[in-house]
């Protein structure tokens, strides 16, 4: 992060590191994504077991969080059902900007083998999703890979452009 | 009736703003301890619950309906989704099914049916440790949930190493098992099963007298016998109330009659003494497993049951003889055709009573297939448990209950 071009020596030994706004933002917006577990189905058990024992994931940063108000990223795991649609809408619309969503397994990215009467085929009908993630159920080493992905697409972005407003499918 | 405005909330009979001294609180469906995607309308009397409602349907996938559009063999991967925690029970409960329909039970070679309970009794297991984790974590006991992961982890280690998937397991197939146990893995669940029993007595040790723990669940979620027998309550809910009924026992399928193992009945009848139960099955599981290992080592290397009309013949065949490629050729693009009839096998799922009712034409497809999954019941018991009861045993009760809701809604 930090631009090490002072020699601390010759400047009088002062504590000096440069930076970019950007990048100090990002580095902690990065390494502090606390998430909303949104655990529907299947998936939400893989979900707990990255945050357990053998997984960790709050080496990333990565806390859950019950509430939609103080969470940054909404991991979408399992299964969405059309009874469901209305309150993760709501949900969503209720996270403090800026937010991302992960949208785990293939039930949330595309319906998955449920295509059915009852069921949305992808929550990204519902909410815009950042990042879609494979597998029927993913494993905990996938998770943590999404959330690396994430974590690249942030630091990419600036804080002084006004992000691209998120669109739906 | 339909929904006005489907952006409005809508509650069905419900008005929240009240005039006496009740209040009306919903829970879910986005709850972290509602186990899923369960809602409860609850109507609060001050601190205790007065009325509650328990409101499904949040996962319903239309799993029944898309089995009347699936052969059987297709349908099989979709059982899995069901009660996700413990996959191979669902998958061994269908592939039971389908068996006794098509009269094939007995053909199931002894090897299958040893490797079967093996993966059945470690499925018990996983989805005990993982009861344990979350119900603990539901009520306070945060390092609890991180020991009994730690543990869950090796069991699903083994259940990879045998079927490649973590969580989905399609580790049965109807007629036997796709694959033999790989090289060491009986070395490797040895292992496993030696070191469960000390986490075991850590895990008990840290709650059962633990003051806490004790607290919360001690005469809380009290189901009378009569009342779990009315609730059609089954497995560790209905030996929880001092009923001493196990599937594996009172109608044994696969090897149960040829293992030795103990019910365990509680007759306190609080969630206590469920908590004790499910510690006891693990062992009874572990005991289970030990004793199969070496009935394993006896058995004839045949997998699946010789049916060439309803199963396909061995590779080997498939290969070599081309009225067997041509048998295959057909139970893959049309599917097998049970014969006329209905069915109903229930089976001892790591929750309960789980049963498949299939009513076959004698087509590939089922006309009707029916699931009896045990939380569906353990949930309607809420309306009857919860009232009487302060709003933080609510958590503690429905982790109690240990429901699933995948299973529930299907």
């Amino acid at each position: 992060m930090a631009q090490h071009q002072v020699n601390y020596a010759a400047s009088g030994g002062l504590p000096v590191a440069l930076t970019t706004v950007d990048k100090l933002v990002n580095w902690g917006r990065t390494n502090s994504l606390w998430v909303l577990t949104y655990g529907l189905a299947c998936c939400a058990i893989e979900m707990m077991a990255s945050g357990a024992s053998r997984y960790d994931f709050d080496r990333f940063g990565v806390i859950f969080r019950a509430s939609p108000r103080q969470a940054d990223v909404m991991i979408v795991a399992g299964t969405l059902t059309k009874k469901h649609a209305e309150f993760i809408r709501r949900l969503y619309d209720q996270m403090a900007e800026p937010k991302w969503v992960i949208s785990m397994g293939s039930c949330a990215n595309t319906g998955g083998m449920f295509n059915t009467y009852a069921t949305v085929q992808g929550v990204d009908r519902v909410i815009p999703v950042d990042i879609y993630l494979p597998g029927c159920a993913p494993r905990p080493e996938t998770l943590q890979y999404a959330v690396m992905l994430l974590q690249k697409q942030i630091r990419k972005r600036s804080i002084f452009q006004k992000p691209k407003p998120k669109r739906l499918v | 009736m339909q929904q006005r405005n489907r952006l409005e909330p809508y509650f069905e009979n419900l008005v929240f703003e009240r005039d006496d001294n009740h209040m009306v609180i919903n829970f879910g469906p986005q709850h972290p301890s509602a186990h899923g995607q369960l809602r409860l309308i609850l109507e609060m009397d001050g601190e205790q619950v007065a009325k509650a409602w328990p409101d499904i349907g949040y996962l319903h996938r239309g799993m029944e309906k898309m089995a009347e559009n699936m052969i059987y063999n297709e349908f099989l991967p979709t059982t899995d989704r069901m009660d996700y925690i413990a996959a191979t029970s669902n998958n061994y409960a269908f592939a039971l099914a389908v068996e006794r329909l098509l009269g094939i039970e007995d053909k199931v070679p002894r090897r299958a049916k040893v490797i079967r309970m093996i993966l059945l009794e470690l499925n018990r297991i996983i989805s005990h440790l993982f009861w344990l984790a979350t119900h603990a974590l539901d009520v306070g006991a945060m390092s609890v949930f991180l020991y009994c992961f730690r543990e869950r982890e090796y069991a699903m280690d083994l259940m990879e190493d045998y079927c490649g998937a973590r969580l989905t397991h399609s580790a049965v197939r109807i007629g036997g098992v796709p694959l033999d146990l790989p090289e060491g893995w009986l070395e490797r669940l040895n292992w496993f099963l030696n070191i469960l029993p000390e986490q075991i007595e850590l895990y008990e040790g840290l709650l059962s007298e633990n003051r806490i723990w004790r607290m919360r669940l001690e005469n809380v979620g009290v189901i009378p016998p009569e009342m779990a027998k009315q609730w059609a309550c089954s497995g560790i809910m209905l030996r929880g109330s001092g009923i001493p009924y196990d599937i594996r026992k009172e109608e044994p399928y696969e090897l149960y009659d040829e293992v030795d193992f103990d019910v365990p009945v509680s007759e306190t009848c609080d969630s206590y003494g469920r908590y004790k139960l499910y510690m006891e099955e693990m062992r009874q599981s572990i005991r289970i497993i030990r004793q199969l290992i070496p009935m394993y080592k006896e058995t004839e290397p045949q997998l699946l049951a010789h049916v060439p009309e309803y199963i396909s013949a061995h590779k080997e065949d498939i290969m070599t003889q081309n009225y067997s490629l041509m048998q295959h050729f057909v139970l893959v693009t049309q599917g097998m055709r049970p014969p006329v009839g209905e069915v109903y096998v229930p089976t001892e799922s790591p929750k309960g009573e789980l049963g498949f009712y299939i009513r076959s034409e004698g087509e590939p497809y089922p006309y009707r297939m029916k699931i009896r999954a045990p939380s569906f019941w353990h949930t309607g018991i809420l309306q009857d448990l919860l009232p009487g009861h302060y709003l933080a045993d609510v958590v503690t009760i429905i982790g109690s209950t240990n429901i699933v809701f995948g299973e529930i809604d299907r």
